[in-house]
């Protein structure tokens, strides 16, 4: 990131998340995406008069789980609010979130930086509401079409404290939020259907400073690429107005990012007019979370990605990359895992998940809840390489394909069957080995007049004799001692 | 409290309602004079009262996660003054 260097970026990310339930946050209406327009819908969603929301229980255990995995405060007693404004995507006028006091508080995360720096990025508030319907404005329609199906469906917003002062950072915290949310299924993490959504409020000022300048929110990045390019594009505009004296155009707006420009633009709303009048929610009963409540959703968490990275570099002495690239992914993490617990060869077992598992899933498009190997299956490939049954490429190239598509058998019947056992007796070996020097006298003689790089060319053939079936290890040995003599 | 004029406008536009502007004076004062009323409130001392955010004793009323059919698509859509077979249409809100 290029900016002025007297300055720096101070940035706070608003994230919703759209919580992974089957019903709408306070109606049974079907949360389903993709559905044709206007089905999931009932009097509730709609906002008719004389109708009563309920609260989903879920919605409760899922933001809780996002504070626990936060380190947040849970907030015991639980008030909801209207938010009140007009607009056609909200049919009651309201919307139904939660002002003071929101389920979760003071929370944070640590995120790793590029420089190997650790850096505590604090977590406001989380709280949950519920998410709008969608309007479409098309240039062709004289009306506005309104969908209600998204109307009504659970959110959490979490909510960072202006932590965040580089491009980079904003990318690891919200790569940490997403992670967070997909390992505790608590939403689906994907960007662009907009179940995860950002909003970045972003200000500068001079190095030293203390105090905050004015913010400007900036909405519309349906990709962390997008968080970026917004930050850089934003904070290079306040530095410039405030460089040419035009500090006091900043002023505290909402701006709308265009991914097609790179540029925000301030959006034509009355902004002073914007004014929420958030009153206690009448129509929900206040949520009491008493100690068995949150000890029953404690017993429910699942490992985390930071735990797992613990135990892996750790336990496992893993490299700090291989566990990155193993956590990416909270099914590839939980494979390894229990691929682990019966293979001592971490390494190897991780090489195998993150080189040949995720080689062929990403060559199928498939995802691993479709792949036919269970982690036995693949603690059976490196035992028969850690035995020198088989060398790793024959189990890597020819075996691991064959076994995909035959899960029921042993890899050792492939390797049988397949004639890929490699070969051990050392007598066979040693004619083989004694033919191919005898094929080539001339580089003998250059071997022993010291060109001992030759070696590397006799191995080349005697694997090409033997189709690659000779253990290296004993055929290396061999031949330099018979070079040798 | 008082409320002027500029607050009367903006109550307004935040309620979308309009009224003459001949009407304004008598506006304000039925406002003032409701909220004077509201007022009389505040002569009871709430220094040992906690704040009420609900009228009813009833905490937890929760719903599992389960799903049931609301209305039908067609049922939803009927009394809309302004529909296609998919949408509902509202006048065009640009942004």
């Amino acid at each position: 990131m290029n900016i002025h260097p007297d300055y720096e970026v101070v940035v706070g990310l608003e994230v919703h998340a759209q919580l992974k339930t089957n019903t709408k946050a306070y109606v049974s209406d079907s949360t389903e995406y993709g559905a044709l327009p206007n089905t999931h819908i009932s009097v509730i969603t709609l906002g008719h008069p004389g109708t009563l929301p309920k609260v989903n229980e879920k919605t409760v255990d899922y933001a809780i789980k996002m504070g626990i995995a936060t380190n947040c405060e849970i907030t015991r007693h639980n008030v909801f609010a209207r938010k009140n404004y007009f607009y056609p995507d909200l049919p009651k006028g309201y919307q139904i979130t939660q002002d003071k006091d929101p389920i979760c508080q003071k929370g944070y995360i640590d995120v790793k930086c590029k420089d190997a720096d650790v850096k505590r990025i604090g977590i406001t508030r989380i709280h949950m509401e519920e998410d709008a319907g969608k309007s479409m404005h098309l240039a062709e329609e004289i009306d506005t079409l309104v969908d209600f199906n998204r109307a009504g469906v659970p959110l959490i917003e979490i909510v960072s404290e202006p932590d965040i002062r580089n491009t980079e950072e904003a990318y690891l915290y919200l790569q940490e939020i997403r992670r967070l949310v997909v390992y505790l299924d608590v939403c689906d993490g994907n960007m662009e259907e907009g179940s995860l959504r950002c909003d970045a409020n972003i200000s500068v000022r001079k190095k030293g400073e203390t105090k905050y300048n004015t913010r400007v929110e900036v909405k519309n990045m349906n990709s962390f690429r997008n968080v970026q390019r917004a930050i850089e594009y934003e904070a290079q505009r306040q530095i410039e107005l405030i460089e040419s004296g035009k500090q006091h155009t900043i002023i505290q707006e909402t701006r709308n990012f265009d991914p097609n420009t790179g540029k925000t633009a301030g959006m034509r709303t009355k902004e002073n007019l914007n004014d929420y009048r958030y009153f206690p929610e009448p129509d929900l009963t206040p949520v009491i979370i008493s100690d068995e409540w949150l000890k029953r959703v404690e017993s429910e968490m699942p490992a985390l990605p930071k735990a797992l990275f613990d135990k892996f570099t750790k336990e496992y002495k893993l490299s700090d990359y291989d566990a990155l690239v193993l956590i990416e992914n909270k099914e590839i993490a939980l494979y390894f895992e229990e691929l682990a617990q019966i293979t001592p060869n971490y390494k190897q077992a991780c090489n195998w998940v993150t080189t040949e598992i995720k080689g062929y899933l990403n060559e199928m498009a498939l995802s691993l809840e479709k792949f036919s190997l269970k982690p036995t299956h693949i603690a059976e490939l490196i035992e028969l390489v850690q035995q020198n049954k088989v060398s790793h490429s024959i189990a890597s190239q020819k075996i691991f394909p064959i076994l995909v598509k035959n899960p029921e058998k042993t890899p050792e019947e492939i390797a049988k069957a397949e004639n890929l056992l490699l070969d051990n007796d050392a007598d066979a070996l040693k004619s083989i080995i004694n033919e191919v020097i005898n094929m080539f006298p001339d580089k003998v003689k250059e071997y022993k007049a010291g060109k001992k790089g030759l070696l590397g060319m006799f191995m080349g053939e005697i694997m090409k004799k033997t189709k690659g079936k000779a253990d290296p290890k004993t055929t290396n040995q061999i031949l330099a001692e018979m070079l040798d003599n | 409290m008082k409320v002027d004029k500029k607050t009367l406008e903006n109550l307004a536009y935040l309620s979308r309602l309009e009224f003459d502007e001949k009407n304004t004076e008598k506006m304000l004062g039925d406002l003032n004079r409701i909220l004077d009323w509201i007022d009389m409130l505040n002569e009871v001392d709430t220094t040992h009262t906690a704040p009420l955010a609900q009228m009813s004793a009833e905490i937890n009323n929760l719903r599992p996660d389960v799903l049931k059919q609301g209305l039908s698509h067609k049922d939803g859509l009927k009394n809309a003054p302004k529909k296609d077979s998919d949408y509902f249409r509202v006048p065009k809100v640009l942004e």
